[in-house]
């Protein structure tokens, strides 16, 4: 038996675990472009503003896209609810809520984690020190992520905590692609640029998958590739067919365990099922952005949809 | 008893002559290193953060975190003492169960004028939608936590019963488990009572509470008002501990007759409710209709006996300040056996032969008010200045019902590890009682609370107080 609130809670803490880790890589990926270029510089972090979605905030406080200003904000700024303290505290603030459900050694480490981002972003943060910084912040969730494992039984509180986790790197993974789809494009191919090596190296990177797939692929990096790669492959642990067949399997454990089956559970399956039957081309022949739209929308409606068939909230 | 200038100690008889509980605890310090202890005490603090053991601190604009300081020299209690202390407070514990129970059923007590109506009749604590109300099982005061002080040797005196929910059993069980994990050596060498079952022992309690006639293992539950209230994490531990789920407000309803809580399948009723909201808050419909923090209706199903509250609403008026003085009174009528721990005298300011000596006296007394907690609201005469004294008294004047007064007693002391070494600081001792309808258990332990500051006698956490470790020594 599990609270309704526990359930909810669950969710959310390792959705913001996995959201700050993301912000963190997503920064890492954007920083590593504007090292390496000389040109167009504040464009990258334009795009690495747009990919976390919070162009709204950030406009709201900044004018323009300097190093700075989006280094600070996406990693402390508490304007930016996605950044990562922000993040950090609303996993913290949730694992102090759903306590009795954690062992001792998950809330230990979710709360060494807060203590140690918190006071590593109590100040502004310099590029210096941000390679070291973003390797602590890997470092912490890790260890979060290690404990469920390795402490945890495989009840219903951890399927709540891997539907979490896998909702939030889907709806990451996609909005990755999307914002760069259209370096991606068959077209871009033509183009051949070195701005386009840079832009699908960002991407990959953003996914910490740029060595993964290269071993994969011989060293040979082509759109297509990537977009299969991060899309259908589930050799690929963040790609949407993976995060899918997971968010699948921990439902169906729920189903069975519960003996009820939600709306929730058909979404997930027409999900699935759609991204099982399909094959990279089909997705480029039908729009890649229209894909990758339907796929940010379906994410959300399904996370909605978990939360009313479980009771999270009154 | 009070004032007589000498303060006990509990570890030293003379300098370097320590008293016999603490023998060999004496003998091992003496052989460490005091940098390696400070070290260590330094270690136990990071622990406590790790661990996340903090209270809430109100009053603040952020809502901050705070860890209550531990001092890593335990109190050690020897068995014969433990034995005479546990014997009154079961004694004491029985009698207010009993009081309970008959102030709100024929009211024997007033009846035969062994303390006056109005005390009750006009007192807040007391709850007339309890009247007539019969508790599964008969038990009122579920958990109770028992101040005591010392003032010598063979001087214990209860400070207040707390019969409404007492906080602090968290701190008894952390503080243990760090001194096991800091000194095992020293665990080895005395025979310290364990107090690790406490949370076994309070769930197995609560469950033998439960309504009659349940063919499932009860379900219990405890009652928190949320991530923010200062108790929390105490309240999510003993939860944790006991195998119980931890509740708020917005997860429970009123649904056919039974109290339940919202889970992912639907609507479990609860059985058990170990709550850690205060009576007034319990039920919008009954008490403060503001409430957001208690269930609507809740009374209802408890008058219809279908739901177990622990403690009983209600038992706040055995704890009362005002009552506290009538306490020797109310263990002689109900258990025909004079009072085996003692009260401190007082002074209740109501009377005006009683008011007129306090008036005269203020520097010397504590002063305190009738419904205040936490060290909030009170006057410590030796300790205030002559402004603070005169503003005390102000308000004393003016509603002089409103408090009782006590002479400044001359708490015993426990050293502490201070820069130089040990330094006696002041103390008190809050043993942790369960009660059932068959049993009054009491652990072999508490919290030892420790005014940090040289020469203070003020122990609460809120104004700077500190944690000890408790030590009850087998025989």
């Amino acid at each position: 038996m599990m609270l309704g609130k526990t359930a909810g809670g669950l969710f959310w803490m390792f959705r913001y675990i996995e959201r700050a880790e993301n912000t963190a890589r997503l920064l890492e990926a954007g920083w590593r472009i504007a090292l390496t270029r000389s040109d167009g510089e504040s464009n990258e972090w334009q795009s690495v503003i747009n990919t976390a979605g919070i162009d709204a905030a950030y406009s709201a406080k900044f004018d323009s896209f300097d190093s700075g200003s989006v280094i600070n904000f996406l990693l402390r700024d508490r304007d930016n609810p996605s950044s990562v303290l922000s993040s950090i505290e609303a996993a913290r603030s949730n694992a102090r809520m759903v306590r009795t459900a954690l062992s001792s050694e998950v809330w230990e480490a979710v709360n060494e984690c807060w203590m140690e981002v918190k006071s590593a972003l109590a100040r502004p943060v310099s590029e210096r020190t941000l390679h070291e910084l973003l390797a602590a912040i890997r470092y912490r969730t890790s260890v979060v992520r290690g404990a469920l494992h390795g402490t945890m039984l495989r009840n219903d509180i951890f399927a709540f905590s891997r539907l979490g986790t896998f909702l939030e790197r889907a709806d990451n993974t996609a909005r990755i692609l999307d914002v760069k789809y259209y370096v991606l494009l068959p077209s871009a191919a033509f183009v051949g640029s070195r701005i386009d090596n840079v832009q699908w190296e960002v991407i990959l990177r953003s996914v910490s998958a740029e060595r993964s797939y290269r071993w994969l692929n011989g060293g040979e990096t082509t759109p297509i590739g990537i977009a299969e790669f991060l899309i259908l492959d589930k050799r690929m642990p963040r790609s949407l067919a993976f995060c899918y067949s997971k968010i699948g399997e921990n439902l169906n454990w729920l189903a069975n365990d519960y003996g009820t089956r939600h709306e929730s559970h058909a979404l997930a399956d027409r999900i699935c099922g759609q991204l099982n039957g399909t094959t990279v081309n089909t997705i480029f022949e039908e729009g890649l952005h229209e894909f990758l739209t339907a796929s940010i929308n379906d994410t959300s409606s399904l996370a909605s949809l978990i939360q009313t068939d479980f009771r999270f909230y009154k | 008893m009070a004032d007589t200038g000498s303060t006990f100690d509990e570890m030293l008889a003379q300098p370097d002559q320590p008293r016999s509980p603490y023998e060999s605890y004496f003998q091992w310090f003496a052989n460490e290193d005091l940098k390696d202890l400070r070290r260590k005490s330094r270690e136990a603090e990071a622990f406590f953060r790790r661990i996340g053991i903090t209270f809430n601190v109100y009053g603040q604009d952020e809502a901050d975190e705070r860890l209550i300081p531990f001092d890593i020299v335990p109190r050690i209690i020897s068995a014969r003492e433990w034995a005479t202390l546990e014997r009154g407070i079961e004694q004491r514990v029985r009698a207010i169960n009993a009081f309970l129970h008959d102030i709100y059923h024929r009211q024997e007590i007033l009846r035969a004028g062994r303390i006056p109506k109005e005390i009750i009749s006009k007192n807040t604590a007391f709850l007339p939608e309890m009247i007539g109300v019969n508790p599964p099982g008969g038990v009122y005061t579920h958990i109770v936590g028992t101040d005591l002080v010392r003032t010598g040797e063979n001087e214990f005196f209860v400070l207040e019963d707390n019969a409404r929910t007492p906080s602090g059993v968290s701190y008894m069980l952390e503080n243990r488990e760090t001194m096991l994990q800091m000194f095992p050596e020293l665990f080895s060498q005395l025979k310290v009572r364990p107090v690790s079952a406490y949370p076994q022992l309070l769930r197995r309690s609560l469950a033998d509470c439960a309504p009659e006639g349940l063919t499932d293992r009860p379900t219990v539950a405890v009652l928190t008002p949320g991530i923010h209230n200062s108790a929390y994490f105490e309240h999510a531990f003993l939860a944790d501990q006991m195998g119980a789920e931890l509740v708020e407000s917005h997860d429970l309803v009123v649904e056919n007759g039974r109290v339940a809580m919202r889970t992912t399948q639907g609507y479990h009723p609860i059985d058990v409710l170990y709550r850690r909201v205060d009576d007034d808050y319990l039920d919008p419909l009954t008490f403060n209709p503001d409430s957001l923090l208690g269930v609507p209706g809740i009374m209802d199903v408890y008058r219809a006996g279908n739901i177990t509250i622990a403690n009983a609403p209600g038992t706040g008026i055995a704890d009362d300040k005002a009552l506290y003085s009538y306490m020797p009174d109310i263990v002689e009528f109900y258990t025909g056996e004079r009072a085996i721990l003692q009260n401190v005298p007082t002074w209740r300011c109501s009377e005006a032969d009683s008011l007129a000596y306090v008036l005269d006296h203020l520097s010397e007394l504590v002063v305190k008010e009738v419904h205040g907690s936490g060290g909030y609201g009170m006057l410590v005469g030796p300790a205030a200045s002559k402004k603070e004294i005169a503003a005390f008294e102000k308000k004393l004047r003016a509603r002089p019902s409103n408090y009782i007064a006590q002479p400044t007693l001359a708490l015993s002391t426990v050293p502490i590890l201070s820069k130089a070494g040990l330094a006696p600081r002041h103390v008190d001792l809050r043993p942790f009682v369960l009660v059932s309808p068959n049993k009054v258990e009491i652990t072999p332990g508490g919290l030892t609370r420790v005014a940090l500051k040289k020469g203070s006698l003020v122990v609460n956490s809120s104004q700077g107080g500190g944690t000890k470790d408790t030590w009850v020594l087998g025989d």
